[in-house]
């Protein structure tokens, strides 16, 4: 769980340039900036790093929300 | 097979983001930000066949070839001016050609598609000069009532006059079936027989999906080419990639680490124009005399099946 979250704040880091203590698991990707193409450029990135095909769906608001559905995957 | 001359049509009317905001809650810097367009052409009193024919007009001039040259006239096309008879008709009858034409629909693929069916006609003997045209009019069944997917789209059409010699070195397919993710769908008749038959529904498209698909195949696909002929990514001078979003064009350039120079893009102009963009932005370079004797260039397209096409030609 902790793995998953650490690795997308890392993502977010990357891709935005912005600190990572600002990202929590309650932060919207609204108000981090980060666009529906961002996620799915980071999504990309996920998915190579755990191994896993995720299909997106409408909804994911929070970073809370993107840990859940890759753990979702993960979980099988 | 080489490719003789090219040619482009777009329709008078430009539509700049801040022009949608009439009838949509959208804005330019919502659209520009996302997406790299800044303004598209739409049809308005002109049709998809007029077009056609001018960018068909075109490519002949361009290739010095006159109309009675062309033995075969392949058109790509998601949706042609009518059901029947095929686009690749109405340009005949424009033109005056009495060859066989046909329509071919790839989605956003479809020219690479088309240059490709031309290249087997050629290979066979049964064609020497081919017309292939990629018309596209999206303005038709985008949803003018979603701010997501319709400031995407303009309508264009572009061409390209094909035949014997070398030059196009090599085309390559991948495919992975995912219908929902990308469709439109045509009126459901008037049958008295058909069960529960189905609205007409405009285009829809899972935006997020189809950037997963585009930046990682058209990514693997270019590399792939490139392997196979034992080139680097920068060997090529251009990269004339489909022009959906800019967002994609940066990714898989990023990903393949060549300078921008080598990525020409006209999306910010155009939109996304579905299988017209290949031979609109070819045009576009070969007018700017880029195009020089010696230059390589690689075609990719991605779209709707979900499909992509890769093409490796010397100029």
């Amino acid at each position: 769980m902790n793995n998953v979250f650490e690795k997308i704040v890392e993502t977010i880091v990357d891709a935005k340039g912005i600190d990572a203590a600002s990202v929590k698991p309650e932060s919207t990707f609204k108000d981090l900036n980060v666009d529906s193409l961002d996620i799915a450029e980071m999504v990309m990135t996920l998915e190579d790093e755990f191994g896993i095909t995720i299909e997106l769906e409408e909804g994911i608001a929070t970073v809370q929300d993107l840990v859940n559905l890759i753990n979702e995957r993960i979980a099988g | 097979m080489k490719i003789l001359g090219t040619g482009s049509a777009l329709p008078a009317k430009v539509v700049k983001n801040d022009d949608l905001t009439a009838f949509l809650d959208t804005n330019d810097e919502w659209i520009s930000t996302r997406t790299g367009i800044r303004e598209r052409r739409l049809l308005t009193t002109e049709t998809l066949q007029e077009l056609a024919e001018r960018a068909a007009r075109a490519a002949m001039e361009s290739a010095g070839v006159s109309p009675e040259e062309i033995d075969f006239v392949l058109v790509s096309t998601v949706q042609a001016e009518t059901l029947s008879p095929a686009l690749a008709c109405d340009i005949q009858s424009a033109l005056g050609l009495k060859c066989m034409g046909m329509d071919i629909n790839a989605g956003c693929t479809g020219f690479i598609a088309a240059l490709s069916v031309a290249e087997g006609l050629i290979a066979s003997g049964r064609a020497k000069k081919l017309l292939v045209v990629s018309a596209e009019a999206l303005s038709r069944f985008a949803d003018w009532t979603d701010r997501s997917t319709c400031v995407l789209f303009g309508d264009a059409a572009g061409a390209a006059v094909v035949g014997e010699g070398a030059g196009v070195k090599d085309i390559r397919f991948a495919s992975e079936p995912r219908r929902d993710v990308l469709c439109a769908s045509t009126p459901p008749g008037n049958s008295p027989f058909a069960v529960d038959p189905k609205p007409a529904q405009y285009l829809k498209m899972q935006g997020q999906e189809v950037y997963k698909f585009a930046v990682s195949h058209s990514f693997k696909d270019i590399r792939e080419m490139l392997a196979c002929h034992d080139l680097q990514p920068e060997d090529v001078d251009f990269y004339v990639l489909h022009q959906a979003n800019m967002r994609i064009l940066e990714a898989v350039r990023t990903r393949l680490k060549v300078d921008a120079a080598r990525f020409p893009h006209n999306i910010e102009r155009t939109g996304n124009t579905s299988s017209a963009t290949v031979p609109v932005l070819l045009d576009e370079l070969y007018r700017a005399g880029k195009l020089k004797p010696g230059c390589r260039v690689i075609l990719n397209a991605f779209g709707a099946g979900l499909c992509t096409g890769t093409a490796l030609i010397d100029f």
